[in-house]
């Protein structure tokens, strides 16, 4: 139990600034690259999407994973929480975002295809 | 110190209702689900974002251009320096509630407090810089000229570089007086009147010779449509029906409308969650003040807020992303 007085907690402060650590420098990349917008990632596609915005996804992901493992303490939790949190939540949003930009894509190719006046 | 534990009779029972299954106690377990159904609630905000993305893929606003102000640096084109400051100081303030959770698991009250209030100071902080954004989004700089189909143009000098209305247009004389509920026996309101007309803005325009028009549109590099001295002209005359001077729900200089209206309910309804969660970490640094949880002998409050706000911070990682990067 997180509350258990009998059981003495280490602290976890080195591991804590150590994650900060990490974040800041992803963090830092993200921004570097949002600036200089390096040609051959911007100008190379892989599944429709430059592979400089799969960068910065991935990335988001990293300090996703670090936020909710480390801060939010999910790496000391059971695996029925863990699960319960983690796999509802990523089933559920890859199925909306799928669902949602295959849509917009179908709506966009109907603007520039049909008949569809939206600049006039 | 002593804790009291009704005993019922019921331990280790299956059903007995004192079980953990999820070893986390009852609060803890209902702010994790709380969070869960929050996050689909932003997933559905970023996913419906990500839908008028692909809708409109190639008129977009070009996010670099838009927030580009940076505090005391005026005119200066910044774009993100000052949401990556933003977005370091949520991961401090982070930080700092994590050492919190972790000084209140020692049980050490001084420390619990210090950190607490360090992360309700980063928590302001944040705020008052999401206003500042605000404020310049809703203000704007250049200003834009409306068309009929309801896009925005812009103008750009010869060299591509952008050119606030200001500069150009100057108000040419008008009779014309905002009709006001005092002179009239049947009000109907009345927008405000723009500061120019768009005879004021083709008057100006064709005073500069090296003054282009702006369109929405991408081109395959990402980069807007600068249209031809005759275009600009032509395409001012025939389609311009106002102008549009920083951004509201209904339209915006920077381009798309939907482009404003992400932006407000986004990081408003972000910045409603940082809003919350500063208030709840005041109610729970007070009762820490207070010593509520040092007699109730854990500080397992404190751990709870934290969960809120490192999410707001997780959601925060996201916005920065997809608004700001991608």
């Amino acid at each position: 139990m997180a509350h258990d007085t009998t059981h003495v907690h280490k602290s976890n402060t080195k591991r804590i600034w150590t994650v900060f650590i990490i974040m800041s420098v992803v963090t830092l990349v993200e921004v570097f690259l949002g600036i200089v917008k390096p040609e051959f990632l911007t100008d190379t596609y892989f599944i429709s999407l430059k592979l400089l915005n799969w960068i910065f996804i991935i990335l988001t992901i990293v300090k996703a994973y670090y936020i909710a493992w480390a801060f939010m303490h999910l790496e000391g939790e059971s695996k029925g929480l863990r699960r319960a949190v983690v796999w509802t939540s990523t089933f559920l949003i890859i199925y909306l975002v799928f669902i949602l930009l295959t849509e917009g894509d179908y709506v966009y190719e109907v603007m520039n295809r049909g008949n569809i006046a939206w600049d006039f | 110190m002593e804790t009291t534990v009704a005993r019922t009779g019921t331990e280790g029972r299956t059903w007995g209702g004192g079980n953990e299954p999820l070893k986390v106690s009852y609060g803890k377990m209902m702010m994790w689900f709380f969070i869960l159904s929050d996050a689909l609630t932003f997933s559905g905000f970023l996913a419906s974002y990500g839908f008028a993305r692909y809708k409109f893929a190639d008129s977009w606003p070009i996010a670099d251009e838009v927030f580009n102000h940076f505090p005391f640096l005026h005119g200066v084109d910044a774009p993100m320096y000052y949401v990556a400051l933003m977005t370091f100081i949520l991961i401090f303030s982070s930080v700092t509630m994590v050492l919190a959770v972790d000084a209140g698991h020692q049980m050490k009250k001084g420390k619990v407090t210090f950190y607490m209030l360090l992360t309700i100071i980063g928590g302001i902080i944040f705020l008052g810089s999401q206003a500042w954004e605000w404020k310049n989004f809703i203000t704007g700089t250049y200003g834009a000229i409306e068309t009929r189909g309801g896009n925005v143009l812009q103008v750009v000098d010869s060299d591509g570089h952008r050119v606030a209305l200001d500069e150009f247009v100057t108000a040419a004389p008008r009779e014309r007086v905002l009709h006001e509920r005092t002179n009239g026996l049947w009000f109907k309101d009345e927008p405000t009147l723009q500061r120019y007309t768009i005879d004021d803005v083709i008057t100006g325009f064709t005073a500069n010779p090296n003054l282009h028009i702006r369109t929405q549109e991408l081109t395959s590099t990402g980069e807007k449509v600068v249209l031809t001295r005759q275009a600009s002209l032509a395409k001012l005359e025939s389609d311009g029906i106002g102008i549009i001077e920083g951004a509201n729900l209904q339209k915006n200089e920077y381009g798309n409308p939907l482009f404003g209206d992400f932006f407000f309910f986004i990081t408003g309804f972000h910045g409603f969650h940082v809003l919350t969660g500063v208030f709840i970490n005041i109610i729970i640094f007070f009762n820490v003040l207070i010593g509520t949880y040092e007699r109730r002998g854990h500080y397992e409050m404190v751990e709870k807020v934290g969960l809120y706000w490192h999410f707001v911070d997780l959601v925060w990682v996201f916005v920065f992303t997809f608004f700001y990067l991608v």
